[in-house]
């Protein structure tokens, strides 16, 4: 059987898959199985890594994975094809592994409602899915109306590309197009954020094509934030590959910016003039995906409080949220994050649906940011669960040693596209 | 044009068997499980690793402990395995040990 036939074939599985789950046939879709049913609303680190755990951990259970797209591009490295060291190609990952090796049924529509007493999900095509549990794996959506002048029209001409994809491209292209000596503006958000050193890694890998193309152009970072992550190996980075071409002005400097003006091409401070830049990256505040809102899951701040354990939602019973949606303090906010919440909430789910007890609970978070193509640093942290929730291991964990030599962090440059490769192919591969 | 149709009839008939297949063989609900689920991400599922990571899938439980146990003492040096393995007790390392042995 030829390649192509075999997808075909594969995605004819996931077409009646769908349509039968719809329609409540007894074959195929979501039969009442011994397992019993969950539906996961989102195929990014988080959702996915929790469908494809689910499957492996059981065999009975019935999992729909719903997802509005039918490739997923990665926010982790998406700084790197920005930096021109990578094509879109290398971030981007399909469903066909999670379809065909653990049985996942995947919708690629949008969960548009939950009801939340009768267990339903509603798409966005008008039909329902019933779940016994709901997996809420959202990530980010932007706050529009924080930053004056920023709304989602105005990215077209400031982009966040705080999701990887077309707004991705849209900022590379925008660096391809501007003249040597021209002056890019990235305007990080207050904490909490998605990634809290992707602004850093992307400064660097911007820097890095400028210095080789544009080496006479600058790159200022406006901060709303007082200090950043893993800030003393990225200042020391900056130092070494692209000496006088970063600068970074922090919260008490006037770095947090409250308005931008796409006509004038400027950002305003809270305080001092506006800065005018040829490109200009904002990313602004976040709160949960929207179906998190709609589905009664957020608090006030917009973020989503979990039980640490099993990430079943504090506001709706046999709902659970991960990834950056949720309020996993102090995991960061980061894909790898994501990843290992799925993993427990499948955990979770799988001992509650099968009335076995709970093993305790493990997580993890590892980061990699590339300063440079052969200059990685990383932050990692072990989790368990203590008697206030989520708490790091004491002793384990941290940051590169500031210390380290050229080789240390080539060897974790090289590590940086190891992890990569793992982890998304343990999700999507 | 016949043949087509019987194509397309055994497509949805083999669809429909693959679909109701397990797609793999479950693993069982442990402690180890959800340990080395925390490995997988950097060294691929199962240990499998495919980059620069090393693999660690099949290798013996005992060169696995002492790795771990190396790396939480600093006597092996690392970028990255000494800031993990100081978090896992000596029995958490012997059952991810164990668990990457056996895959």
């Amino acid at each position: 059987m030829s390649k192509t036939t075999r997808r075909n074939f594969v995605l004819s599985v996931g077409a009646l898959g769908a349509t039968t789950s719809v329609l409540g046939w007894p074959v195929l879709g979501q039969a009442k199985t011994a397992g019993g049913r969950v539906v996961v609303i989102g195929g990014g680190f988080g959702g996915a890594s929790c469908a494809r755990y689910l499957r492996r951990l059981s065999s009975d259970i019935d999992v729909t994975l719903v997802e509005r797209d039918s490739k997923f591009m990665t926010c982790p490295f998406s700084n790197a094809v920005l930096g021109g060291l990578y094509d879109m190609d290398f971030i981007t990952h399909g469903y066909e592994a999670l379809r065909e090796k653990y049985g996942v049924k995947i919708v690629h529509d949008s969960a548009v409602d939950v009801d939340a007493g009768a267990k339903k999900v509603r798409l966005a095509n008008g039909s329902s899915l019933q779940y016994d549990r709901l997996v809420v794996s959202p990530g980010i959506d932007l706050r529009w109306d924080a930053i004056e002048g920023y709304d989602e029209a105005a990215s077209a001409a400031m982009p966040h590309a705080w999701k990887a994809g077309e707004q991705t491209t849209i900022l590379r292209r925008q660096l391809e197009a501007m003249p040597d000596g021209g002056v890019v503006v990235i305007a990080p958000p207050g904490n909490p954020f998605r990634c809290p050193p992707g602004p850093y890694e992307r400064a660097s890998l911007i820097a890095h094509y400028l210095k080789k193309h544009k080496p006479r152009s600058k790159i200022l970072i406006f901060d709303a934030k007082p200090k950043f992550s893993k800030q003393p190996l990225f200042e020391q980075g900056w130092q070494a590959l692209y000496p006088g071409m970063i600068e970074w002005i922090s919260e008490s400097e006037g770095g947090a910016i409250d308005g931008v003006d796409i006509k004038a091409m400027t950002v305003n401070p809270t305080f001092g003039d506006p800065q005018k830049g040829d490109v200009i990256n904002v990313i602004p505040p976040q709160k949960a995906g929207m179906i998190a809102g709609v589905a009664g899951l957020t608090d006030d701040n917009g973020w989503c409080p979990v039980d640490q354990r099993t990430f079943e939602s504090k506001a709706q019973k046999d709902i659970h949220v991960i990834g950056d949606a949720a309020i996993a303090t102090p995991m960061p906010k980061s894909g790898f994050a994501a990843s290992s919440q799925g993993k427990v909430c499948a955990a979770a789910i799988v001992a509650s649906l099968s009335g076995q007890e709970m093993p305790d609970p493990s997580y993890v978070n590892t980061c990699y940011s590339l300063v440079g193509p052969d200059y990685g640093i990383s932050v990692a942290a072990v989790y368990r669960l203590g008697d206030d929730g989520i708490a790091a291991v004491a002793g384990a964990g941290g940051v590169s040693p500031k210390d380290a030599d050229a080789e240390f962090r080539a060897a974790e440059s090289r590590y940086a596209v190891g992890w990569y490769q793992s982890i998304t192919s343990d999700i999507w591969g | 044009m016949r043949t087509s149709i019987r194509l397309w009839n055994l497509i949805i008939l083999l669809s429909a068997s693959l679909a109701l297949m397990p797609a793999v063989q479950a693993e069982e609900l442990s402690r180890a499980a959800i340990l080395s689920a925390s490995c997988e991400g950097c060294h691929g599922t199962g240990g499998r690793s495919p980059g620069a990571i090393p693999p660690i899938a099949g290798k013996s439980a005992e060169y696995l402990r002492e790795a771990l146990e190396s790396f939480r003492s600093g006597e092996r040096e690392a970028t990255v395995m000494g800031r993990h393995a100081t978090g896992y007790s000596d029995e958490e390392i012997r059952q991810i040990a164990e668990y990457f042995s056996k895959q």
